[in-house]
């Protein structure tokens, strides 16, 4: 469970109190919740570098991005999730609920498995992207990167057999990726992890209760996703950096997740799109299709929330696409424009992320473009700095189909022995 | 879809899907009305209550527009509209205030100097907004330039008042009743029943802001320029005259035929409405349902919210459509004799001031039956006497305000409270009328919720109110008649122009559907 913030220090300092006042926490309802890890990551953030997420008090990074980064893409390493929105839904309309809300087809999804999907507004602008767990007939875990419960009511209007429930407070979740995790986690004794393909779910006895692990991450590598009850956290922490400590397991934070999702082609929300809930300007928010992600619009599908505008907008085309690009030289292209001449007289976009990325040995980027200058020519115009001083330069881009970062071990089943 | 023997079902025989149907079969569709109950008219039917007495819903007619009448060519199946009626704002003592054409009496010299000016500048609004109300109002962003040129007309008419006309046009347009009253008018009684029109059917007093003027301005487009009437032979004429001119077109009327659901059918194409499945287990198919059933009731129980996008169903479940109004019949032994009136052929309105309406107002707003109820009162029996045996008569009053909130259970011990409390205005404004009530009937929201088959039980199917009227009734993207539903369209009080007896909504939504 989580821990409020102790008070204990606070009023001992506190030793003169007018008469009839006890020592109140102005701020008691503004701290930071903690998740069920926290006490073993603090212990290991060298840099106290914390951010907020969700009400959740969690890691940019712990001790340096980098090599967190490479424990990533190397060893194997821990993210704390706990943050991430988590819902129950249940009951004989749950399948239906979910189909309506979400662009792609539930009826697919086997039990056991796990589904990447979005939700749209009526008008097919994206509010949120994040996946649905099937962890039985009419009973399934849907994740989110902000809190959902108000469109999840208006979602679930109309349906009788339904219930959603917010479980984020109690269950702990812990995003455990790279190359050796597989062995780390047969080393454990989950027996047969070996055997679980990408996007399933396995459940394992531990501590006396369950643990659910997924073969899903945010990284593009070989990964899984451990969820298991708040109150059993430091259990699982503790289990796990025993079996990892010969694999060079390391908890990583959020700026190294940024590195590697970028690698993997992975979209994140104030990035590359805006919540269209929270979005105050008139299309300043995103379609699927202008993030790539028209995979996951199911038109077969008689109705879903969206679907009459997003078939417009697939009939229109959309006006910008996310783009994969790769730029030459060696100096990330973060927040520059797009042209389509070295001369930079025609805008044509926008870059969203960017980074050289070590793995890749690549200068990459995630951009939105107008689609139909994708075929021509791209310059990105870069700003940067040389010790201190502002320098800017024009590099060629070329369009990038595939992940920049695709191990075959991410896909392998079983994943290759260490 | 093959099977199918209608072009066209109609949903509810009211006297919108009468019109929708007339104009629809006369284009050539095959058409179908399905009616729940055993009698046309809906909420502007005719209601028998107790053996030997019946008494029209709505009890008279102020907004039935002559283009309808003409349109329909009403006159030839037998409807006559009767002369302009009265309005009387009782009161106890039998000083009475009457209100006909430009003509107030029984209250102060200057009151009734300023009538006919407060009611020529109203009728000259009322004209202003005429080619808005009778229109179908375009999409907003989607609008061709032939649309357009209805808002452009408006605006046209608008600028043509002249300056300053146009500037108090703007002002008074979301005026509360009582500043728009009050201003002009200093007998309480008088500024009472003038306020009434502008309030009664919505959730709404004297002092509510904004909203009154302008669906008070719709009634001023009536036949008789914002003074009721009741039709000879009573209001009854007018469904039958609906009912005549459908059948005649060609049109089929089932009644006695509740629809348990709207077939959906769902493919790769999108889904659409291809049908009703009726409660007896029927299923007939069409390629256009329409229905003349206010929104809730049709998009939530008769096709179900999921088949809707998220925010849409969002919308209609927030539309505001609760019920206020009760109705009170009574069977008379005989009519009463009420001092200061000579017959009672008019329209009486029990409220002596603002604040009774107010007061009464202040119980319902927060979910309570009012305690001092105020009324419009009538005798449907005296414009027709079929209604009641022979000697016998009718009484029939629109009661506010009874709330159709799940506060007022409206358990047997408050329905007589409220019944007692009816009972001892009317005896107090028409002494000894008790004792000629054979049988009485008290239909509350909920009561006319069920019966009528309406959401809430509101006389309008949905408050008369800015973000639900106009291009926006019942709310964007279902306003134009046309739902989200494909096959699916709407033709009742809940789409534009909205409530009143006017057949307009039935009327546009045939238009748009035959375009």
């Amino acid at each position: 469970m989580t821990t409020k913030p102790s008070m204990k220090a606070f009023t001992e300092q506190v030793t003169e109190l007018p008469p009839g006042l006890s020592p109140v926490d102005n701020y008691a309802g503004e701290r930071l919740m903690t998740s069920p890890f926290h006490e073993r990551q603090a212990a290991l953030n060298l840099r106290d570098s914390w951010e907020a997420w969700n009400g959740y008090k969690f890691a940019n990074h712990y001790y340096d991005v980098e090599y967190e980064y490479i424990c990533i893409r190397n060893l194997c390493g821990t993210y704390d999730i706990t943050p991430m929105q988590k819902y129950l839904i249940e009951g004989p309309d749950a399948e239906a609920m979910l189909n309506r809300m979400v662009t792609r087809d539930v009826n697919k999804l086997k039990v056991g498995r796990v589904t990447y999907c979005c939700w749209c507004t009526d008008e097919g602008r994206m509010i949120d992207d994040g996946t649905i767990f099937k962890l039985d007939e009419g009973r399934y875990m849907l994740t989110s990167g902000s809190p959902s419960n108000a469109w999840l009511r208006m979602a679930a209007f109309g349906f009788e057999n339904v219930t959603y429930v917010d479980k984020t407070d109690d269950i702990g979740a812990l995003s455990f990726q790279g190359p050796m995790t597989c062995e780390v986690l047969k080393k454990m004794g989950f027996e047969g992890i070996d055997t679980l393909k990408p996007f399933g779910i396995m459940h394992f006895p531990f501590a006396g209760d369950t643990i659910m692990i997924s073969r899903t991450g945010f990284t593009g590598d070989l990964g899984y996703e451990l969820w298991i009850t708040a109150d059993k956290g430091l259990e699982l922490w503790d289990a796990l950096y025993e079996a990892g400590a010969d694999y060079g397991i390391q908890p990583y934070g959020e700026a190294a997740t940024s590195m590697a999702r970028l690698e993997a082609g992975f979209i994140l929300p104030y990035v590359e799109f805006a919540e269209s809930l929270k979005t105050v300007h008139f299309k300043h928010d995103q379609t699927p299709f202008e993030l790539g992600l028209g995979w996951l619009v199911d038109f077969k599908k008689p109705h879903f929330s969206g679907r009459a505008a997003l078939l417009e907008e697939k009939k229109r085309g959309p006006g910008y696409v996310l783009t994969k690009i790769e730029i030459e030289g060696n100096k990330p292209a973060e927040e520059s424009h797009l042209y389509r001449d070295k001369a930079c007289r025609k805008e044509i976009g926008w870059v969203t992320s960017a980074m050289w990325s070590p793995v890749v040995k690549s200068n990459i980027a995630l951009a939105m473009i107008q689609p139909k200058y994708l075929s021509g020519d791209i310059w990105a115009e870069i700003s940067y700095k040389k010790e201190m001083k502002p320098r800017w330069k024009i590099a060629k881009c070329t369009v990038v189909d595939k992940p920049f970062y695709t191990p075959a071990r991410a896909k392998a089943t079983p994943p290759p022995k260490f | 879809m093959a099977g199918s023997s209608y072009d066209a079902l109609v949903i509810g025989a009211g006297h919108n899907g009468l019109a929708c149907a007339a104009i629809l079969a006369k284009a050539g569709q095959k058409t179908l009305i399905l009616e729940a109950n055993e009698t046309a008219g809906g909420l502007a039917g005719t209601r028998e209550f107790t053996a030997g007495f019946s008494a029209p819903m709505a009890h008279s007619a102020a907004a039935l527009p002559k283009t309808m009448i003409d349109e329909l060519k009403l006159s030839s199946y037998g409807l006559e509209v009767g002369p302009a009626l009265e309005t009387v704002g009782l009161s106890e003592d039998g000083q009475h205030v009457h209100v006909i054409g430009d003509t107030v009496t029984g209250a102060t010299d200057a009151d009734a100097a300023a009538y006919p000016e407060y009611r020529a500048k109203l009728q000259r609004y009322a004209k202003v907004l005429k080619p808005i109300w009778e229109a179908t109002l375009p999409r907003i962003g989607a609008s061709s330039l032939k649309e357009a040129l209805i808002y452009a007309q408006g605006a046209l008419k608008m600028r043509m008042l002249g300056k300053e006309d146009m500037s108090e046009f703007l002002r008074i347009l979301t005026l509360p009743m009582r500043d728009l009253v009050d201003e002009v008018f200093e007998d309480p009684k008088l500024q009472a029943v003038l306020s009434w029109d502008g309030l009664i059917g919505s959730k709404m007093a004297p002092r509510s802001p904004n909203n009154a003027v302008l669906p008070m301005l719709l009634r001023l487009g009536g036949v008789h320029g914002g003074d009721h009437m009741v039709p000879k032979g009573g209001m009854g004429a007018i469904t039958k005259a609906l009912l005549a001119a459908a059948q005649k077109q060609g049109v089929e009327v089932r009644f006695g035929a509740p629809i348990k659901k709207v077939i959906v059918e769902g493919s790769e194409a999108g889904q659409k409405a291809t049908g009703v499945e009726l409660v007896n287990g029927e299923i007939i198919s069409a390629p256009k349902v329409i229905s003349s059933a206010d929104p809730k009731t049709t998009f939530f129980d008769l096709v179900g919210a999921p088949a809707f996008d998220v925010q849409f169903a969002s919308r209609i479940k927030r539309l505001r459509a609760q019920g206020y109004v009760a109705r009170f019949n009574a069977a008379l032994s005989g009519l009463p004799d009420v001092p200061g009136l000579d017959g009672l052929s008019g329209r009486y309105i029990i409220a002596p001031s603002f604040d009774a309406i107010e007061f009464a107002f202040d119980d319902a707003k927060y979910g309570d039956a009012s305690q001092h109820p105020v009324m419009e009162v009538t005798f449907p029996s005296v414009h027709d006497a079929s209604l009641a045996p022979e000697g016998k008569h009718v009484l029939s009053a629109h009661v506010m305000y009874a709330p159709h909130d799940e506060r007022s259970d409206w358990s047997h011990d408050a329905r007589i409270r409220f019944t007692k409390a009816i009972g001892d205005a009317l005896e107090r404004h028409m002494p000894g009328i008790g004792s000629l009530i054979i049988q009485a009937e008290l239909l509350t929201p909920k009561d006319i919720a069920a019966d009528y088959h309406v959401a809430g039980g509101h006389w309008h199917h949905g408050e008369m109110a800015l973000d639900q009227m106009l291009m926006m009734r019942p709310t964007y993207h279902a306003a134009q008649y046309s739902t989200p539903l494909q096959g699916l369209y709407l033709c009742g009080a809940g789409t534009h122009p909205g409530g009143g007896i006017t057949g307009l909504p039935g009327r546009n939504a045939a238009r748009q559907i035959l375009r």
